[in-house]
């Protein structure tokens, strides 16, 4: 089932929580909402579910227009960010109580939902624990019990709010490999809502990068990590280090030098030049056009050497990063041009 | 937990084609809970309210005066306000000193002793009244010995009293005790690092930390210890003009078919009802974060 | 005593212990003794007499019943409050402790006059009363209609008294239900829905099983008081006996007889009832939170 939001805007009593989003979701595929707090990513989520009314715009489901359904009709499986047990009921009865609690007409007979249930404890590996209260489970046995619940009610699309953030970190891990494991087997629709951007990296088909209310970019992994549409998606998504420039000549400048790196376009006057600091190249200071700093502090991070550097009086520092025993390391200036790059307009 | 777009807002029009939320009820229930809640309330509590000053104006403002020109209904309005000066006070100091000792120690029976200190609320105030007049009435192995020096206790003013410090103990000790343990002994500890004294400590950081939750239990305990009937009634003995406080007043002139004073005795204590329960709303509306017992009795 | 750096525990503690031996032990004490130095015969004669067995009945059967219809509306009040905004609600929810302030006896004589036969409401119920006799007045109406009426005594009889017991245990209910409600995860509510649970399966599935242990804690609150509640009652029961006759009341008519042995066994019965239910409730309320948490 695929879901397609059109043009959606959600205003709470002052301000806007989504701004006239739009975004398609296609069959089967498991895709990540990304941002900050604040985004917008699970208003857009609940949105989906019908747990909010949108102010305005369409949320199709397929061809049928979803929008003037109810929660109960849309037929979502939703994940809680705290998992929303009901803790008056054991493991089995949260699992099949989406079952048990449909109309005569459509409600399986009860030997049919116990043994769906076991089954899907099953499939979320709690074989053994279905007599348990969800007080007597670990966060990830109760994170599975609340994707069983949700998959019991055989959903058309599947939407999880931050479903490892009350995880530990180990934890975490695990579960991940294992929601793609479930996902590639059943093959649901899925959305995730998620602020760790390493989880969406790991585990979607596409991310959505949203931030204030509106979708900055949609693609692969790799094209948002590569190819980031503007400042916001290059700083949110991995390690960013940016300094400010001019565009003249069909070239960029920091501090009056041309720093050997192409302008992309020519519209002369002040960009901002990002890029990742483990991408860069050293060069001999002084040979050939490049970014020169001092080095203001240096310190070992893991298997690397993060070094800040002042360049060209430029009040905010610039990060590289060097292999731990490189010989730079111990020099006090270092010159240095990015390997891969990308200028936006204006400052930042 | 409920923000305000989640609350349903009665005045706010809401469109024919919205479906209903999906945690709250459609238009047409809410109304239903909200009328039955109303009426419900209104019958059991406001209707009897709004009696008591209907029925003590019944004959006009004259009247209404004249019952408090009474010689008895003054001196049972003097009573009242004597025994609530004598029992408040004490039981402050006992909250106080209560509270310290539970909120700030962890000793063995301490629960028993919380359990002590619920007693009154869970014992028929009748039966608080009795255990004094089985301990000091005539009947009792004390009785003749305070008969042979002159005391008077049952059927006197200090079984008044003493009955209406039995009933209203509770209040502040109770208020505090949550309070206190939720504030912990931080600042305590760090006042007394910096060098105070354990009395400066107490009257310049713990007081001024509970002040509202002691008034709060202060006004609380206030009201019951001048309107407790049940206990009072059973040490009074009821001689009027000197043992009757006003609820006790009020029976007798309720008896006497005197309703029109008996409702002028019971608008004054209506009406001290209505100024806890102001003061009480105003504190936890304004310090609704002082007052660990908000919503607990 | 674990050791403190607080100063002031022998000054406090003593002082509590003083306080308390003086005024509740030694007293309770008396009762005690009062009640073992009674002989047994004397005992068995007082706890079986049809007058002190129709007083508890009476006692506790109100006490019942008015906190079961607390619990109902105690419930629909507390949900209004929580959950709803109108106009009015703030005065609402301020004006639930009115039975916590207003004394036993301002509301005894109050329910009482209301529900006289004569009272604003009394009259609605009685026969003489001008609602009545204006429908006698409609000879118009066919079949005899005008000459149905109700004609049913509050005041004075064992409904008073149930009344009177309602008014005094709402705010038990209320307040303990209120806090729970305003706690509630809406998450839960959220989840039922996108399960596909309607409304009404929402709430008899997943929200009033969470009400439960502050219902019945409310309940045991509202109940307690209602059993040993005096001031309140008096005025609209009647007090006959065997009829209208609360246990407290007995225990005072005996104390007026100075029949202290008599008061004694009562108070020490009620105190037992009493106990046991309490007791009864607070392992219900372990037994669940063992079960479901800390709820």
């Amino acid at each position: 089932m695929d879901i397609r939001v059109d043009t959606v805007r959600k205003e709470f009593s002052l301000y806007p929580a989504l701004n006239d989003v739009s975004l398609e979701v296609k069959s089967s595929e498991l895709i990540a909402l990304l941002g900050p707090s604040g985004s917008g990513k699970t208003t857009l989520l609940r949105l989906i579910a019908g747990l909010e009314l949108p102010t305005a715009g369409r949320i199709f489901f397929g061809d049928e227009d979803a929008s003037g359904k109810t929660v109960q009709e849309r037929n979502v499986g939703f994940v809680f960010q705290a998992y929303a047990l009901f803790r008056n009921m054991t493991v089995l009865d949260n699992i099949s109580f989406g079952l048990k609690v449909r109309p005569r007409s459509t409600r399986p007979p009860n030997a049919e939902i116990r043994r769906r249930a076991m089954e899907l404890l099953d499939l979320v590996q709690l074989t053994g624990l279905e007599k348990r209260f969800p007080q007597q489970l670990s966060g990830g046995q109760r994170q599975r019990v609340a994707l069983a619940r949700a998959l019991a009610i055989e959903p058309r699309v599947l939407l999880l709010d931050e479903p490892f953030g009350a995880l530990d970190a180990q934890v975490r891990k695990e579960l991940r490999k294992w929601l793609r494991e479930i996902h590639d087997r059943t093959g649901h629709t899925t959305v995730f809502v998620t602020h760790d951007q390493e989880e969406a990296l790991e585990l979607a088909d596409r991310l959505v990068v949203m931030s204030q209310g509106k979708i900055e970019q949609v693609g692969t992994p790799d094209e948002v990590y590569d190819r980031p549409n503007s400042p916001f998606v290059f700083s949110f998504i991995g390690e960013s280090s940016s300094i400010p420039v001019a565009v003249e000549n069909r070239e960029l400048w920091s501090g009056g030098r041309a720093i050997g790196l192409p302008a992309p376009a020519d519209a002369p006057g002040e960009a901002t030049l990002f890029f990742r600091p483990h991408d860069v190249e050293l060069v001999e200071d002084g040979v050939g056009a490049a970014l020169a700093g001092v080095v203001a502090a240096s310190r070992r991070v893991g298997g690397t050497r993060r070094v800040e550097l002042e360049v060209g009086g430029n009040p905010n520092r610039v990060e590289i990063d060097l292999p731990f025993d490189h010989p730079a390391g111990e020099r006090t200036r270092i010159a240095f041009r990015p390997k891969r790059w990308r200028v936006f307009p204006g400052k930042v | 937990m409920y923000d305000e777009e989640v609350i349903y807002d009665s005045r706010r029009l809401v469109p024919p084609e919205e479906h209903t939320r999906p945690t709250t009820e459609r238009p047409w229930v809410r109304r239903t809970l909200i009328g039955i809640a109303v009426v419900f309330m209104g019958l059991v509590l406001v209707l009897p309210l709004l009696l008591v000053f209907v029925e003590a104006f019944r004959k006009g403002a004259e009247t209404y005066f004249a019952a408090f020109s009474d010689r008895n209904s003054q001196s049972a309005i003097t009573l009242t306000l004597l025994v609530a000066a004598i029992a408040v006070p004490l039981n402050l100091v006992f909250g106080v000193a209560a509270a310290w000792c539970v909120a700030k120690y962890e000793f063995w029976g301490k629960s028993f002793l919380i359990t002590l200190i619920d007693l009154p609320f869970s014992v028929s105030p009748v039966v608080s009244g009795m255990v004094y007049v089985l301990l000091f009435g005539a009947q009792s192995a004390l009785g003749p010995i305070l008969k042979a020096n002159h005391i008077e206790i049952i059927f006197a003013v200090p079984g008044i009293v003493l009955a209406t410090i039995f009933v209203t103990f509770p209040f502040i000790a109770r208020e505090l005790i949550p309070l206190m343990e939720d504030q912990g002994s931080v600042d305590e500890e760090a006042a007394l690092s910096l060098g105070a004294t354990g009395w400066q400590t107490f009257t310049r950081v713990t007081l001024p930390n509970i002040k509202w939750g002691l008034l709060y239990g202060v006004l609380l305990c206030n009201a019951r210890a001048m309107g407790e009937f049940g206990a009072v009634s059973v040490v009074s003995g009821h001689i009027r003009g000197k043992t009757t406080t006003m609820p006790l007043d009020i029976e007798i002139l309720y008896n006497e078919y005197n309703f029109t004073a008996a409702f002028a005795i019971a608008s004054l204590l209506a009406m001290l009802a209505l100024v806890t329960l102001v003061f009480k709303t105003i504190l936890e509306f304004r310090f609704g974060d002082e007052l660990a017992g908000t919503r607990r009795h | 005593m674990k050791p403190s750096v607080i100063p002031g525990f022998g000054l406090t503690f003593g002082y509590t212990i003083l306080y308390l031996s003086l005024l509740v032990l030694i007293p309770i004490a008396g009762l005690f003794l009062k009640a073992a130095t009674t002989p047994w015969p004397q005992i068995v004669r007082i706890a079986t007499a049809p007058r002190t067995i129709n007083a508890l009945e009476i006692s506790f059967g109100s006490s019942l019943i008015a906190a079961l219809v607390n619990v109902l509306f105690g419930v629909i009040v507390a949900w209004v409050l929580v959950r709803y905004k109108f106009p009015g609600r703030r005065i609402l929810d301020a004006i639930v402790d009115l039975p916590f302030a207003l004394p036993t006896a301002v509301a005894g004589i109050a329910l009482s006059t209301l529900y006289a036969p004569k009272g604003w409401i009394g009259s609605l119920f009685s026969d003489k009363g001008p609602l009545w006799q204006w429908w006698h007045a409609q000879t118009w109406l066919p079949f005899g209609l005008e000459q149905f009426s109700l004609n049913f005594k509050i005041a004075y009889t064992p409904t008073g008294i149930v009344i009177a017991l309602i008014f005094v245990g709402l705010p038990f209910i209320v307040r303990t239900v209120q806090p729970v409600l305003e706690e509630f995860e809406q998450e839960l509510e959220e989840a039922a829905a996108t399960l596909g649970a309607n409304r009404w399966q929402t709430i008899a599935k997943v929200i009033l099983p969470r009400l439960t242990p502050a219902l019945l804690t409310g309940f045991a609150l509202a109940f307690a008081r209602a059993v040993g509640e005096y001031g309140s009652v008096i005025f609209i029961a009647g007090n006959l006996p065997n009829i209208s006759e609360i246990a407290p009341v007995l225990i005072v008519i005996k104390l007026e007889e100075f029949d202290q042995a008599g008061a004694a066994v009562i108070a020490g019965i009620m105190l037992i009832i009493s106990f046991a239910m309490l007791l009864v409730v607070n392992l219900i309320q372990a037994w669940a939170r063992r079960r479901f948490g800390n709820v």
